[in-house]
């Protein structure tokens, strides 16, 4: 329990750790080569075909939340600073409800394969589609960068590898995953890494509680004898009470439109599955976060600050460094691998979306107006994948030694600003129309970008400026509202007569789901939308 | 497609859900926003200790995780029972 001299093999080559990572990549690249073959219609590729189960979506948009940003970020906040990583685990949970209760269903029996297919469902599909493209690609750009930007930072510490070489590794592997594979892959790829991330956090939790009797209360107890009891209660995290609401709204209205998450929804059978698969991922994500609450402390205790923050400034080595100290080498190994294994997972479920803005929404909808063939379809969206891939691997190489870690937050404010309000009004309200969803999905992206640049975060720790010209770090409580009065407002001003007329057809697809292969857009053949899930592949008329 | 009769009760039966969603995402916001509330105005409460090792504060915060999951269950148990059936005696009992 002497958190002294910890002489660590982080950042060494790690023949465990490059053991487990290569057993890793060995099996997700049989599951792809397995998951190509299956994969012969745009259906499969962007929606597993519709043959997911809610348990195996559940474990999916988990592995898709749960970054590697949160399980060693998350650690790391509670090593160093106690209470405080608790507020951000809080806030990335109280999303999920509100995915379940108002976006869940809807989505599955509305769309296809994008959220936008639900917002221009009545409306005029060009206008919408190219708004909710530039919504779609900023939330997935950003997000992406992020990723990859950590994921060459972490694998450079965890590994000893040049960030270069991290970069591109984590860009080849999952660029084979999604151009192969599709969601299929995609999918059991989450499923894995949800799995191992997972045990994985459990193990080292439990054998952190194993050293205080398995009382979490216990450690909590050591950790302020050690550091003083304001490791137990607010620090200095959250000062601002509008702040605090801003950053809380966004997190909690983000989820509801991270184009990533909401694609998941089209994997499954129908909108029974869709609400039963978040609540087993709230679950497991709620889970996942206590348990990292206890590895900060366990970390901040067994570990020692001073030996975390040396290696990493931000702490993020917390985790990894607990487990050598609990486990040994081998453990370390086997977490760095995990870690590795989440980052390739998240970045493999953001280019698909962006694929699918891509290849369905702006190719096939805007473009082609719907006429093109299966196979081109197919095909565009392998390339659009292709393209997203070595895109990533060039933003991660570009944005090398910059702070990023600004643009999980703008990805969720731009999410929560320019796809929720669009996408709930076209599913509750009647009067919304194609001019209210193009305002209010561009206003909600205009304007989260622009306060974000005018922000502290980014004038004043990015800039070095002494002051910035908007207050708040996030923009969310400002936006949010802002796009949906414009979005209403402008619906209101220019009223749009087929858009309401066709809200009856939306009301009841939305809760009866589509029994008849409505024209076009049906995108599971005529089958009780109740029925029992069945595994993969459910059928090959699933194509529209 | 339906009859009016049948629309109707699908019409009763949609704003019945929005009504539970709104009422459960409700809910889930004043749970959130009263916890971050507290962090922000009331620090001192949310460090105190009830035992050793557990403030207010952590109590708080995992009740709100473990009541967001039970939130997400009570719709479930909900979605799939009573509105499903209704659902199912619309479409004709098939």
């Amino acid at each position: 329990m002497n958190p002294a001299e910890t002489t660590t093999q982080l950042g060494q080559p790690n023949a465990t750790a490059i053991l487990f990572f290569l057993i890793f990549v060995g099996i997700t690249l049989a599951i792809t080569y397995w998951a190509a073959r299956k994969t012969k219609t745009t259906s499969e590729f962007f929606a597993a075909g519709g043959g997911v189960s809610a348990a195996q979506n559940g474990f999916a948009l988990a592995g898709d939340y749960m970054s590697a940003a949160s399980f060693l970020g998350i650690a790391g906040l509670v090593a160093t600073s106690g209470f405080d990583g608790l507020i951000y685990s809080v806030g990335w949970l109280v999303g999920w409800p509100v995915v379940t209760f108002l976006i869940a269903e809807p989505l599955r029996n509305l769309g296809k394969y994008t959220f936008a297919d639900v917002v221009a469902y009545r409306l005029k599909q060009t206008p919408v589609r190219l708004s909710a493209a530039v919504g779609t690609l900023t939330v997935v750009s950003f997000y992406l960068i992020a990723q990859m930007v950590g994921a060459g930072n972490l694998i450079h510490l965890l590994f000893g590898l040049s960030y270069e070489m991290a970069v591109i590794i984590v860009g080849a592997v999952m660029i084979l995953y999604v151009l192969f594979g599709g969601m299929i892959a995609t999918t059991w790829v989450q499923i894995v890494k949800a799995v191992l991330l997972l045990a994985g956090a459990t193990g080292l939790a439990g054998m952190v509680l194993s050293k205080f009797g398995f009382s979490p209360l216990r450690l909590f107890n050591e950790a302020a004898t050690q550091y003083g009891a304001e490791v137990l209660a607010p620090g200095k995290l959250v000062n601002n009470p509008l702040e605090a609401i801003s950053l809380g709204v966004a997190l909690m209205f983000g989820t509801a439109g991270l184009p990533h998450i909401l694609m998941r929804f089209y994997t499954v059978p129908d909108a029974k599955a869709a609400r039963s698969s978040v609540f087993y991922a709230t679950g497991l994500i709620g889970y996942f976060y206590l348990v990292t609450f206890i590895l900060g402390f366990g970390a901040s205790v067994l570990v020692g600050r001073q030996a975390i923050t040396s290696v990493d400034k931000g702490g993020n080595m917390a985790a990894p460094m607990l487990a050598e100290v609990v486990g040994g080498t081998g453990f370390l190994g086997f977490i760095s691998a995990v870690a590795f294994a989440t980052i390739l997972a998240v970045v493999a479920g953001l280019t698909l979306s962006g694929a699918a803005a891509l290849s369905h929404d702006l190719w096939s909808s805007v473009v082609r107006k719907g006429q093109a063939p299966e196979a081109e379809q197919l095909k565009v969206a392998r390339l659009a994948s292709l393209f997203l891939g070595v895109l990533a691997i060039i933003l991660g190489v570009a944005f090398k030694g910059q702070n990023v870690a600004f643009m999980v937050g703008l990805a969720f404010a731009i999410a929560a600003s320019a796809n929720f309000p669009a996408l709930l009004l076209s599913m509750a309200w009647k009067k919304f129309t194609t001019n209210g969803a193009v305002a209010s999905m561009l206003t909600g992206a205009i304007s989260s970008v622009l306060f974000i640049l005018l922000s502290p975060t980014v004038q004043v720790d990015l800039l070095g400026n002494t002051s910035a010209l908007f207050p708040l770090r996030n923009p969310g409580v400002i936006t949010i509202p802002l796009a949906f009065i414009v979005g209403a407002a402008v619906s209101l001003l220019f009223p749009e007569h087929d858009s309401a007329a066709r809200f009856a057809e939306v009301k009841h697809r939305m809760h009866v789901g589509a029994p008849q292969p409505a024209p076009a857009v049906a995108a599971v053949a005529a089958k009780p939308a109740d029925g029992p899930s069945r595994p993969a592949a459910t059928g090959s008329e699933a194509k529209a | 497609m339906s009859t009016n009769p049948n629309e109707e009760a699908l019409e009763a039966l949609a704003a019945a859900r929005w009504r539970v969603a709104g009422v459960l995402t409700v809910t889930t916001l004043v749970a959130y926003l009263g916890f971050i509330l507290l962090v922000a105005f009331n620090k001192p409460l949310m460090g105190q200790q009830l035992v050793p090792g557990l403030s207010i504060g952590i109590l708080l915060g995992a009740l709100v995780i473990v009541t967001a999951w039970a939130l997400t269950g009570i719709y479930m148990l909900w979605a799939n029972g009573k509105y499903d059936r209704a659902l199912h005696q619309l479409r004709g009992g098939k």
